[in-house]
């Protein structure tokens, strides 16, 4: 039985008066992989960012809900530092900061309060370890980060997320800046990744969410045209736009 | 025709650099010939003698380092946090926008107005006497709207994506600020500062009225006392006294001396941030 992790309860979202994201329901199903996937300019990276409220930066209005662990994050008085930690996010570009490979691993550690060097050396390790970026890197842990290829920095980037141990990893587009090679190293993570938490992915590409996810979601324009197990919207569409999408008609 | 344009042009910055160049050497050269000889130790180290015509000029360069010093222990803090407030926050719309325009107005004030106003708001208002707190507070004063421009813009070239990151893993607007966009701005913050501080080292009219004295044989006791300052030093050596032919070969030195220093603080600076930005790079 798959459980309900996060629920979308008519969720509408405005920059400036513009209506970006248009009556969203939807459930996200924990431990598996859900894959956004629409058109440009479509609403996948405003509703992926709606999951840890980084529209907020924009001024965005919101209408409706998003139930996570039983609370409803578009509150006004919900502890956003907290929300964030419990669901972390990777972004387009690879962005570490300019600082060393471990601090940036232990960062949300530090930012948490977390004191107890020890335990924040085995949790840089440790997360290191899962992306598999540990072997690679493990003689310079502290040089910079700005050092690492595309590719490693992107894995840094998931590992410094996976360090404040989040129950949803959000990826937006997070292969789109990297090699095939690297591309294919973040999707092999991923499959491993799900055992432990639930993924949401925005990706422009459609055959990454044909291979990495459980579940797809196609938005064109704001709306849901069509969700359900990747296999079903993969193979038998319900809706005629999903599969001249999917089949490269328009995109 | 085209490659000749192209020509004409490169001809043309060519030759304006040059310009640049040859201006700075026209400058600097008289200075330097004047001024290099016997400058170490006797001069740095000595007190001037014979109203100004004979001896060093110790307790000028005394007196810059403290109003230097002090003056940035004023405007660095509210420079710094001013730009915070200005690039980070910039709310409400309407304070940000006075802000922003009196900067500007400000740093187009020529200097002296900022010494008038030292000497009314300081001096007389506040009696705070001419003295070296006057005129750090005067020069504090002075460097602040440079001082928040640079620091701005040094905070606005740190990447949206570095803050965004910053949110993502937990991080308020303050830590944002604090752990994430001040290191990362760092190197430049500092430069300009530093820059900062040889502007201030320079400056004349602020401090004449404020807390200048052309000549004094003690050191600054206290921040109520008057102060000997370089630049002052250099203008009373050329304008005032009874013994040019004495006083302008040491007006040279002193010149060449001042020089030095702005120019130690600002090779400084860009070492300072060669070495930081090679650690951070991105």
């Amino acid at each position: 039985m798959v459980k309900e992790k996060i629920k979308v309860e008519n969720f509408d979202l405005y920059f400036n008066d513009k209506k970006v994201l248009n009556k969203i329901n939807l459930s996200i199903f924990e431990k598996k992989v859900t894959a956004i996937i629409g058109p440009s300019g479509c609403g996948k990276s405003t509703l992926i960012r709606s999951f840890n409220r980084m529209n907020d930066f924009y001024n965005a209005k919101v209408d409706g809900k998003i139930i996570f662990d039983g609370m409803n994050i578009n509150d006004k008085n919900i502890d956003l530092s907290t929300l964030r930690t419990k669901i972390g996010m990777v972004f387009q570009k690879p962005n570490p900061f300019p600082f060393s490979i471990y601090e940036n691993v232990a960062f949300g550690l530090k930012v948490k309060g977390v004191k107890d060097k020890s335990f924040i050396d085995e949790k840089v390790v440790k997360s290191l370890k899962d992306v598999w970026l540990y072997d690679e890197i493990k003689d310079r842990l502290f040089d910079s980060a700005m050092s690492l290829s595309g590719g490693q920095q992107q894995r840094l980037c998931i590992a410094r997320a996976l360090a404040n141990d989040p129950e949803v990893l959000l990826l937006d587009e997070p292969t789109s800046a990297l090699d095939p090679k690297s591309t294919q190293k973040v999707e092999e993570l991923l499959e491993v990744l799900k055992d432990k938490l639930t993924i949401i992915i925005v990706t422009h590409n459609i055959a990454q969410a044909g291979r990495v996810s459980d579940y797809t979601l196609f938005i064109y324009l704001g709306e849901i045209v069509e969700f359900g197990e990747t296999k079903k919207v993969f193979t038998a569409p319900e809706n005629k736009k999903t599969e001249e999408y999917i089949t490269g008609i328009f995109g | 025709m085209k490659k000749l344009k192209e020509f004409g042009f490169e001809f043309f910055i060519y030759l304006t650099t040059l310009i640049t160049i040859i201006s700075l050497f026209i400058f600097l050269i008289p200075i330097i010939k004047n001024g290099y000889k016997g400058i170490f130790p006797n001069f740095l180290f000595t007190f001037p003698k014979n109203g100004m015509t004979e001896g060093g000029i110790f307790p000028a360069i005394v007196g810059t380092f403290y109003l230097t010093i002090l003056s940035t222990l004023f405007s660095f803090p509210v420079g710094i946090i001013t730009a915070i407030y200005i690039s980070e926050y910039g709310k409400p719309k309407f304070l940000v926008d006075l802000i922003k325009t009196s900067i500007t107005t400000l740093s187009g004030v020529p200097s002296i107005i900022f010494g008038l106003f030292g000497y009314s708001f300081f001096v007389v208002r506040f009696s705070l006497e001419v003295s070296l707190i006057s005129g750090s507070l005067t020069l504090a004063i002075l460097s602040l709207p440079i001082i928040i421009k640079s620091v701005e813009e040094s905070l606005k070239s740190v990447p949206v994506a570095f803050k965004e990151a910053a949110y993502s893993l937990g991080c308020s607007k303050f830590e944002t600020i604090y752990k994430v966009s001040l290191p990362v701005a760092f190197p430049n913050i500092l430069t300009s500062l530093i820059l900062s501080i040889g502007r201030v080292a320079g400056e004349t009219a602020p401090i004449m009225f404020t807390a200048a004295t052309l000549y004094s044989r003690r050191l600054p006791k206290s921040l109520s006392s008057e102060v000997m300052a370089i630049p002052y030093h250099i203008y009373g050596l050329v304008t005032e006294g009874i013994s040019p032919e004495k006083q302008i070969p040491i007006a040279y030195k002193s010149a060449f001396v001042l020089l030095l220093l702005v120019l130690m603080v600002n090779l400084s600076a860009i070492l300072i941030r060669q070495n930081l930005r090679r650690k951070r790079r991105w």
